[in-house]
């Protein structure tokens, strides 16, 4: 059963998907939620099955599609990719648990299971044409979601958001069908496969282009400043449950693409671009900051926050030692859980006022206590108190890009505390003061459905904080093996040093010890 | 006296021609029932066509058999030329006609199918696109050419509309002037080398190294001309929308796919051996109107606001974006132009269909045109099945994988990757982005927009009958699950185009 785990994972939700059509729209949610319940304890027992001592591929399948070009179906993971799948599943799962009334369910509940085959796809592809098709495919059912239950200005925003990650993917396809002709000039062999690519050493000049080329497809995903406008439309116009996918796991592909190709694949290059990219981040980390400031409405607050703590994510990965890459892999994750416990918190509030400016609230303490704590937890988390999820990955993140340049990583730490201001006067201008709207005064607090998707997340922003030792593990052991393979490919001097040998450290310690 | 000419039978080689004589012999039995026993139903002359175009799809499947063993084959004085592009593209015009075909049974009554002609002219039509892509004598290609392009004149012209009319004098009249550039071309090159063979024209401007290069080059202007109105290449291309939006939509979609790649064939065996002889002025040229062709014809579908119009520009990007194969010119290249239109086959006759699914005669869109935008809005919820199979099209058209174009895409890309093309592979892949908005604004309409108020899901399949729900589960099958047949075919189509030196 283990053998075929992944395939299971992936193609689960797409046949639940469509068979779903079947379901009597009374009983699609009921339908939905058994199915996401079963997938998520499917990726449970991928956790539970996974070996967290070994570095490399588990769970590795191959069937060959195309031989006579090279495109496999392969799918693994390793300390990287699994946790963003456990949680991809699980936000599938409270996704469907907590959806309020909308009009269309069952269309609904379809989209959201086919969502999930191309997340869980994504995430486990080791060929990159099969990581490239749940790439692009993820994109249809998310534009769906947008487009057809958002917000007044719902299909700008939908077609914006898909054409710009449509346009950025166009130009890394080239660059991968680039990586994919140099191998076969190499070897004689068409070949797709991540882990076959991960042996070509490419010379520098190559190298440069070809991170370009994929840098444009990931960055617009993440989304980096300057790329970032279609974000806060997607947010903006999306309905709870979008925002929700989008921020949790959609935006963690593009950071996750940069550790699974951009740094193992060119590593010269990756030194070359690592300060200009960091000064993006930071750009990205301060700018969207004080954009979020400047906001009225809850949920664009939260939004751009959430572009600010990506950066984070990137400069996180562009340290390019273990402590960063590693740091920047859990920040993904707790990014996911905070900012989709956030997403979640404004559609509460949505549901009940049909507003998500922030005047229009105020003294929501009093009437909705339970609300107001969940929120302020979520809230302390996002902005990274000690403790919770967040702390752990944005002080591993900064603490790795510390040993290449204490500067940008001040400016970087600066953001935290704008983050602070920001998160806590939207925080007093919602929760605290006099109750001064007569609407406001009588709103039931968080109901039974809403409390099941919003405890679990509660509790795990809580018990990861305090002890991030399972999760952290075997991230650690697979950032290792990929900073190793960093270390060794790099040709360049600068990318030599740049990158810390993982063994070397080892040897150099233990020696100390003698 | 003259000594009597003496030639053997088994040296003519007629086995070539029975590919080409099938579809003849099918039209002249329909003519002669019709003779007979006026009135029939049309359901009769569609399965007679389909019984003789899968006899001549079994004829193909032996002489791809032959070809496979004993390499290309001569007959008739050397005229037939069956080499493995012939192959595959017989393979793709007789496919694609025998999914057409069937759309004439539709529920709706149309003027067209009544006459027992029209089937007599289609099978006459597939005959003259055989003989064409199937010789490398330029006048036999012009043989072909005019009798296929006479026929569909015809066939469009029959659709009975006033649009039809001034569809088919309009392609008439390009087509005409069309060929009259042809035979200017093959006019030069005749008086250049004293032949209209090509591989006998490559060979004499090979051994005098290319001397008279300013004829050539003349030539190869008309030739160039002629082609691009065939393949509809900016800026030849301004019959196309209009023609398209005049014949019915089953014709359209026909026509986007069985002419070009006839005209694509007779192209590759033409500029092949110009390109690859050096000939540079050609290569900018090819490229300028491959970049042109993409790029306007693209930027003109955007601002389309009937979706057969967007699809006739549509196709006219798709064939600059193929064209992009014959100037690259490696065997990868061509393989991929050749698979490239076989998904293309599937997926843009699947879309045709659907707006020919809808094709409804007296309604209150037909004030406006007869596939509006807005005829399409909230489809979802009308008819959601329709809708789903429409936006299925629609995302294979765009790219996205794993429909069948993307494949297409992704090899042809990969080609112009292989030969060094870094700009135009980047072009091409930006065009697809561009494409890509498109493609989504009927996906928005479809799903994204309430549907205009007084309106049932019946106006949308007005037309559908059993048979037409077939081809279009065939077609979206086959764009569905194109990644199981890809490997087989890329395969078939590498083996076969690089064994005739392509």
């Amino acid at each position: 059963m283990f053998d075929h785990i992944l395939s299971i994972l992936i193609f689960f939700p797409a046949l639940a998907a469509l068979f779903g059509v079947v379901v009597d729209k009374d009983s699609i949610r009921a339908y939905g939620l058994s199915v996401a319940v079963v997938e998520f304890a499917l990726s449970l027992m991928l956790w539970f099955g996974f070996d967290a001592s070994v570095s490399g591929m588990q769970f590795m399948e191959q069937v060959s599609l195309i031989p006579a070009f090279g495109v496999n179906y392969i799918v693994g993971v390793d300390g990287i990719s699994l946790f963003i799948i456990v949680l991809a599943a699980f936000f599938t799962m409270i996704g469907i648990a907590s959806l309020t009334d909308t009009k269309n369910v069952k269309n609904m509940i379809i989209t959201l299971l086919m969502l999930q085959m191309t997340m869980a796809g994504v995430f486990a592809a080791l060929d990159a044409i099969l990581f490239y098709v749940f790439w692009e495919l993820s994109l249809v059912p998310m534009l769906y979601i947008i487009g057809a239950w958002g917000g007044p200005l719902r299909v700008y925003a939908s077609i914006k958001f898909f054409l710009y990650t449509f346009t950025g993917s166009l130009v890394m396809l080239v660059g991968m069908l680039f990586m994919a002709y140099f191998y076969f000039q190499a070897t004689g062999v068409w070949s797709f496969a991540i882990l076959d690519w991960y042996r070509l050493i490419l010379p520098q000049s190559y190298q440069l282009w070809l991170f370009a080329a994929f840098f444009m497809g990931f960055a617009i995903k993440v989304p980096m400043f300057p790329f970032h406008t279609w974000l806060p439309y997607a947010h903006g116009q999306a309905p709870t449950i979008g925002s929700v996918m989008l921020a949790a796991i959609l935006l963690k592909m593009g950071t996750y693409a940069f550790i699974r190709f951009s740094l193992p694949l060119f590593p010269d290059a990756s030194v070359f671009f690592m300060f200009p990219v960091a000064i993006i981040a930071v750009i990205m980390i301060i700018y969207t900051a004080m954009v979020a400031y400047a906001q009225e409405d809850v949920k664009q607050v939260v939004a751009y926050s959430s572009v600010s703590h990506m950066g984070v994510i990137v400069l996180g990965t562009f340290a390019m030692n273990v402590e960063g890459i590693s740091g920047s892999i859990f920040l993904m994750i707790a990014h996911g859980v905070v900012s989709g416990a956030l997403f979640l918190l404004v559609g509460v509030i949505y549901d009940r006022r049909h507003t998500k400016m922030m005047d229009q609230f105020g003294g929501l303490a009093s009437v909705m206590p339970r609300y107001a704590t969940i929120f302020g937890l979520m809230l302390m988390a996002s902005v990274g108190l000690p403790l919770t999820i967040n702390f752990v990955g944005e002080f591993l993140s900064l603490l790795g890009f510390y040993e290449q340049s204490h500067i940008i990583t001040l400016l970087a730490g600066i953001a935290i505390i704008v983050g602070a201001i920001y998160m806590l006067s939207a925080y007093k201008k919602m929760f605290f003061g006099e109750v001064t709207r007569e609407e406001n005064k009588n709103l039931p607090d968080v109901n039974k459905r809403e409390l099941l998707a919003l405890i679990p997340l509660a509790i795990i922003t809580v018990w990861l904080g305090i002890y991030p030792k399972p999760v952290l593990e075997p991230i650690n052991n697979s950032v290792e093996a990929v900073v190793q393979l960093m270390h060794d490919k790099a040709i360049t001097p600068e990318a030599k040093s740049a990158i810390p040998s993982v063994i070397k450290k080892d040897e150099t310690s233990t020696q100390e010890a003698h | 006296m003259l000594a009597p000419v003496n030639v053997s039978m088994e040296s003519l080689n007629l086995m070539t021609l029975a590919p080409m004589l099938i579809p003849i012999v099918g039209a002249l039995l329909i003519l002669v029932i019709d003779l007979f026993k006026s009135n029939l139903d049309k359901s009769l002359y569609v399965m007679l066509s389909i019984l003789f175009l899968l006899m001549d799809f079994g004829v193909l499947f032996e002489s791809a058999g032959l070809f496979a063993e004993g390499g290309t084959i001569m007959g008739v004085f050397d005229v037939m030329l069956i080499d493995g592009l012939a192959i595959i593209a017989q393979f793709i015009i007789v496919g694609t006609s025998m999914l057409f075909i069937p759309l004439a049974l539709t529920n709706t009554r149309f003027h067209e199918f009544s006459y027992p002609e029209f089937f007599a002219l289609f099978l006459f039509m597939i005959s003259g696109f055989q003989f064409m892509v199937s010789t490398d004598n330029l006048i036999l290609v012009f043989v072909g050419l005019e009798t296929a392009s006479l026929a569909l004149y015809t066939l469009i012209a029959m659709h009975n509309r006033a649009k039809s009319f001034e569809a088919a004098v309009k392609y008439f009249t390009m087509g005409a002037l069309a060929a009259g550039f042809y035979s200017f071309g093959s006019m030069i090159f005749y008086a250049l080398t004293g032949s209209v063979e090509i591989n006998q024209i490559a060979a004499v401007l090979e051994a005098n190294q290319y001397a008279d290069i300013g004829y050539v080059l003349i030539a190869v202007t008309f030739m160039l001309a002629s082609f691009g109105f065939k393949l509809s290449l900016v800026p030849f291309h301004t019959w196309a929308p209009d023609v398209y939006e005049g014949a019915s939509a089953a014709m359209a979609g026909y026509m986007s796919i069985v002419p070009k790649i006839a005209a694509f064939i007779v192209v590759m065996r033409l500029f092949e051996f110009l390109i690859h002889s050096g000939v540079v002025w050609l290569e900018v040229i090819l490229y300028i109107f491959v970049i042109l062709t993409m790029t306007i014809s693209n930027i003109w579908a955007l601002v389309q606001t009937d979706v057969k119009r967007m699809l006739a520009y549509s196709s006219i990007s798709h064939a600059g974006f193929v064209m992009s194969a014959v100037m690259i010119g490696t065997t990868q290249a061509n393989s991929a132009l050749l698979l490239y239109w076989v998904l293309f086959a599937f997926t843009n006759l699947g879309s045709f269909s659907m707006l020919w699914i809808s094709r409804a005669k007296n309604t209150d869109n037909a004030a406006e045109s007869d596939h509006s935008y807005n005829k399409f809005a909230g489809l979802i919820k009308t008819s959601p099945v329709m809708a789903s199979f429409m936006g299925l099209f629609m995302l294979s058209l765009a790219g996205i994988p794993p429909f069948a174009l993307f494949w297409g895409k992704l090899y042809l890309i990969s080609s112009a990757v292989t030969s060094g093309y870094t700009v135009l592979a980047l072009i091409m892949a930006l065009n697809s982005a561009i494409a890509g908005y498109y493609y989504l604004k009927l996906i928005v309409y479809m799903f994204m927009k309430d549907p205009v108020v007084g309106k049932d899901g019946h106006v949308y399949t007005v037309n559908s009958t059993l048979s037409l729900q077939v081809i279009v589960g065939f077609a979206a099958i086959g764009t569905i699950f194109a990644v199981a047949f890809i490997n087989p075919l890329l395969e078939f189509i590498t083996a076969f185009a690089y064994n005739s030196g392509y």
